[in-house]
């Protein structure tokens, strides 16, 4: 017994996505609020049916949103451990409370607002506050730096890029994966955002662009980097018998899967003691392997793939670890263009990603999942029926979820 | 002059005063301040394990013997940072930074992460040869490098 076609989403809300910062004066907690009432909204549903939550990458204090909002009562409050790896995943759980009969109209849900953090920055500031200040009062907490960081502090190892740039370098060796190949990505992800009034990238981007871009960590570029932008969007989650009955057609949740290979662990920031057939990867593939096993449906069944993005090589090595092509020929696989909206075999990120429309962790994928099955997409692929949609590699659990049309 | 002292390109400069040793860790760093590298090894299935860690990955045994290493290694993966994370240490850059894997160990679980340091960060790659320098901070702090050895 799964989650198989038990849950489906039935309402998609988000706020205006701007560059980071420049959501002021409001706040993340005012963005979530905003979502969570246009998610309702957009189902035909109200605050007075809402009594789930299930998030992830601690997006939000469920206690303050329903009281804020007015929730008559909460009924399940879950979040997924780690970061960003858990957009897909939470709405697995979503589907495993509804079924269990927890809850029954649940959303799930992402607000950022870059204004005086940024993220990747707080590793980085919290580090050379070593230097700066006193180190009682490390952000690491009251006791200071622990032990095992005192091996890797003075490496100057200590932003996300630095960490993905790591992977990257090891899949060029293995495999020969080039520079080109990741242009190939940002070009396309660019192209597709375009066209969106959402995107805050629509500048084109040529392969000569993308050589003359400034160099951040070897291999990595600028545009190899998501950009750091602001919003919410939120979506609500309820029974499948009952999705049928409302405003929009139903997004069916075939399948949702979060986890990860116990050595791949915390991975990346200061650890990367991954073993070597799993290092150049993006961590996905047992999480693969139980969605499609739970979906009863492989890669070759799925229409569109909204892949976390927020370095482009990360894209290539989901690509090989979903199966769309051998491991090891992600690099070769987007160059013949099979990625591209509208000509390419297996079509990815048709809103743009986090590379070119905006960087909500996660949550954009999401929505864009949800507007392709609904046939609503502004890069709509024709007769879409699956969609797939991940989180983001990076300390476990990473997940996954497979998307039906209703 | 920055707020971290005066730099050289290549060296990422050490913003860690102390070791902030515990009974994990000391060992470590007691050989360290004698330019020796040390590394604790499961007593029971021979695994070796860096950073330090309370019980083995493999077998979950907590005892282990302190093993002396070559302080030779391969890269293993690097990236060549460009960008300056702060302002002030825009004079460090470009410097080579990566995973070293260590000879006399079975390499994932006792990997290193380390500054490649009196290199030509143009010219680094994976599987390189590199061996250990020891930075001196103060007293107390000796901090590891690597720098490729002598190519023939």
């Amino acid at each position: 017994m799964t989650i198989k076609d038990k849950a489906a989403i039935v309402g998609v809300g988000a706020t205006p996505y701007t560059k980071r910062g420049q959501s002021f004066p409001e706040t993340e907690f005012s963005m979530a609020c905003t979502a969570v009432l246009a998610a309702l909204d957009d189902a035909g549903l109200t605050i007075k049916d809402l009594d789930g939550f299930s998030i992830y990458s601690s997006s939000c204090d469920p206690a303050a949103v329903a009281a804020e909002l007015g929730v008559p009562e909460v009924r399940w409050a879950t979040t997924l451990t780690s970061g960003g790896g858990g957009c897909a995943g939470a709405l697995g759980v979503a589907a495993a409370a509804i079924d269990a009969g927890m809850a029954t109209t649940v959303v799930t849900l992402m607000t950022l607002q870059q204004l005086n953090k940024r993220l990747g920055g707080s590793a980085v500031d919290g580090m050379l506050g070593y230097a700066l200040m006193s180190e009682g009062s490390s952000p690491y907490g009251g006791n200071g730096v622990p032990p095992s960081a005192a091996f890797t502090a003075n490496n100057g190892l200590l932003s996300p890029g630095h960490s993905f740039a790591l992977l990257t370098q090891r899949h060029m060796h293995l495999y020969g994966t080039t520079r080109e190949h990741l242009a190939e990505v940002c070009i396309s992800q660019r192209n597709n955002a375009i066209k969106r009034p959402t995107s805050l990238r629509t500048e084109p981007i040529t392969l000569d662009d993308y050589f003359n871009a400034r160099m951040i960590s070897d291999p990595l570029c600028l545009f190899d980097y998501t950009m750091e932008s602001d919003g919410a969007v939120a979506v609500i989650t309820v029974a499948a018998d009952r999705a049928k009955d409302l405003k929009q057609p139903p997004v069916y949740i075939m399948s949702s899967a979060h986890g990860g290979t116990g050595r791949w662990g915390p991975a990346l920031f200061r650890y990367f003691q991954i073993p070597d057939d799993e290092f150049a990867s993006s961590g996905h593939r047992p999480v693969a392997k139980r969605l499609y096993e739970m979906a009863g449906v492989g890669p070759g069944d799925v229409d569109v793939a909204l892949l976390y993005d927020h370095f482009s090589p990360l894209v290539i090595m989901q690509l090989e670890d979903y199966g769309f092509c051998p491991i090891g020929e992600g690099g070769p696989f987007v160059a013949e263009g099979n990625i591209r909206y509208g000509t390419g075999t297996i079509p990815v990120n048709t809103h743009g990603g986090n590379l070119s429309e905006a960087y909500i962790i996660g949550m954009t994928h999401v929505r864009e999942a949800v507007e392709q099955l609904r046939g609503t997409a502004v890069n709509q692929v024709a007769d879409a029926e699956i969609a797939l949609v991940t989180g983001g590699p990076a300390s476990l659990p990473v997940s996954a979820a497979l998307l039906r049309k209703g | 002059m920055s707020d971290f002292g005066p730099l050289t390109q290549g060296v990422f400069p050490s913003i860690l005063h102390h070791t902030h040793g515990d009974h994990l860790t000391q060992p470590f760093w007691e050989a360290a301040a004698q330019e020796r590298l040390v590394a604790p090894r499961c007593t029971d299935c021979g695994t070796f394990r860096l950073p330090p860690s309370a019980f083995c990955f493999n077998c979950q045994t907590r005892d282990v013997e302190w093993v002396e290493l070559p302080g030779t290694g391969i890269v293993y993966t690097f990236t060549v940072v460009r960008h300056p994370l702060h302002p002030d240490l825009a004079a460090a850059c470009p410097y080579a930074s990566g995973v070293v894997e260590l000879d006399g160990t079975q390499g994932a679980g006792a990997r290193m992460l380390v500054n490649n340091i009196d290199c030509d960060v143009e010219a680094l790659r994976i599987g390189d040869a590199v061996e250990i320098v020891w930075e001196h901070v103060n007293d107390e702090m000796t901090t590891p490098r690597f720098r490729p050895t002598t190519r023939t």
